[in-house]
């Protein structure tokens, strides 16, 4: 069960990332811990360490000697060697290390490539239309919930060729993962071990055996890596990885651009006016919206920016940090639809850079397209009625907005 | 101008491609190579500044 952790009163020496103060608005802390202490120290979780800069950050998502990606979702209790055997780990390559992850990742590269996912758009398109159809005659939508929740998941599950009736159960999945942090590692393996998600999976994979489709799961039955096809429990983690992966990360991103137009009548005057702008707009929403911190253990006794890290203590690597820093973004902390210049780590740095970020980068764009040709003009019905979702991936759950 | 796109770098963000695709590709596996020996026809070299300004891991660069 999740426990009631005490507030934080000095986030430079005992922050904590499902803190109210962080999940409401995680700025104001990053931005003070930039200029005290750039490294930010824990004893919550077992002991946790936070870079905010993004040099810092960079330099953490470089080093894949001293950091391991083994885990990447911080909770109460670390996994041991035999619970992830190195080194492919739970859900390859996410969970991979060099040299591995290099043959992991690669196979799954052809997939995300800039033109199967361009293939991809026509479905995306008719999906927000028709999301966006079934909001006809409304005042009042939940911008969030209506609408940016399902696109991710439909696409994904369009994209494994599973039955698109399924996508509420990879819903309950995604939160389990995800947002209940406070559960132990046991715990959220109990609902993994009940067979329920494995089960579904096995039943997808038989059927795709038997009847191969032109779609992900057959591209990975079909897959090898030297000369021989995929482990099981590869294909498996690996599709677990692209359902979590995919879904309440580019639902976060829909869901706080538009809670951020929502607010911003001249950005949505402006993209109304010149939809042109619209991929460097979104740009630009990736940077000072992203969604997604990832987390690394440490992998051996090391000094880090001063700092003695120890073999096994968690390391935040929040990417939203480092795209606010403003020695990387002049005024970082104000969004600029026109930004020209946005080197902005909203996928990641490195080797782990995410594989889906074209697939997020076209789902958010069309996303936006087809919101803002339907509803050009619409404001927040209450801005305290948003709310932000608490864990490593942030965006909003609920965004009420009347449309005209 | 000639641009140049340093393969142990480039992480496949993707980001040249989408913003000067007369300057760039990308291969099977999403990395990114510059077009036409990276030589940047007149009137692109704004394009080309775009790509290098916008690369996430700083793995394009332009000599004049």
């Amino acid at each position: 069960m999740a426990t009631q952790r005490p507030r934080v009163s000095d986030w430079a020496t005992d922050f904590d990332h499902t803190d109210p103060e962080w999940v409401a608005d995680p700025y104001p802390i990053w931005n003070e811990l930039r200029t005290r202490c750039p490294v930010a120290h824990s004893e919550r979780y077992g002991g946790a360490w936070l870079p905010v800069r993004h040099d810092d950050v960079a330099a953490v998502a470089y080093d894949t000697e001293h950091f391991t990606s083994r885990s990447v979702v911080v909770s109460e209790v670390r996994p041991g060697p035999d619970d992830l055997p190195a080194p492919i780990g739970q859900a390859p390559p996410i969970t991979s290390d060099p040299p591995f992850h290099a043959l992991a990742r690669r196979l799954l590269l052809p997939a995300f490539a800039p033109k199967p996912i361009e293939a991809l758009e026509p479905f995306t398109r008719e999906l927000c239309v028709e999301l966006l159809d079934a909001t006809a005659g409304e005042r009042q939508i939940d911008a969030a919930v209506d609408y940016a929740q399902h696109i991710p998941l439909r696409v994904i599950v369009k994209m494994l060729g599973f039955p698109q009736e399924d996508a509420d159960l990879f819903r309950r999945f995604i939160r389990i993962v995800l947002e209940d942090v406070d559960q132990s590692a046991e715990e959220r393996q109990a609902v993994v071990d009940e067979g329920e998600l494995d089960a579904y999976i096995d039943a997808r994979i038989a059927e795709h055996l038997a009847d191969p489709q032109d779609d992900l799961t057959s591209f990975l039955l079909d897959a090898e890596l030297d000369g021989n096809k995929l482990d099981p429990d590869h294909v498996r983690g690996t599709m677990v990885l692209l359902m979590i992966a995919g879904i309440d990360t580019t639902w976060s991103a829909i869901g706080a651009s538009l809670w951020h137009l929502a607010q911003n009548p001249a950005d949505r005057q402006r993209l109304a006016a010149e939809p042109e702008l619209m991929p460097t707009a979104v740009e630009e929403f990736l940077r000072a919206y992203a969604p997604v911190t990832m987390a690394r253990l440490v992998a051996t006794d090391f000094d880090f920016r001063g700092r003695q890290m120890k073999e096994g203590d968690w390391l935040l690597l929040p990417f939203p940090a480092a795209n606010r820093d403003p020695e990387h973004f002049p005024d970082a902390d104000n969004v600029q639809i026109d930004r020209a210049e946005n080197r902005h780590a909203a996928f990641g740095l490195g080797i782990h850079r995410c594989i889906g970020s074209n697939l997020a980068r076209m789902e958010l764009r069309v996303a936006l397209e087809e919101w803002m040709k339907r509803y050009p003009d619409f404001e927040l019905v209450d801005p305290t009625r948003v709310t932000w979702s608490a864990g490593q991936v942030r965006g909003p759950r609920t965004v009420p907005v009347r449309v005209r | 101008m000639r641009v140049h796109v340093d393969p142990e770098k480039c992480q496949g963000h993707n980001r040249c491609y989408a913003l000067a695709p007369e300057l760039f590709d990308v291969d099977d596996l999403g990395n990114a190579f510059e077009l036409n020996d990276g030589v940047v026809p007149e009137g692109l070299e704004a394009k080309a500044r775009s790509a290098v300004a916008n690369c996430p891991e700083y793995a394009i660069s332009v000599s004049e």
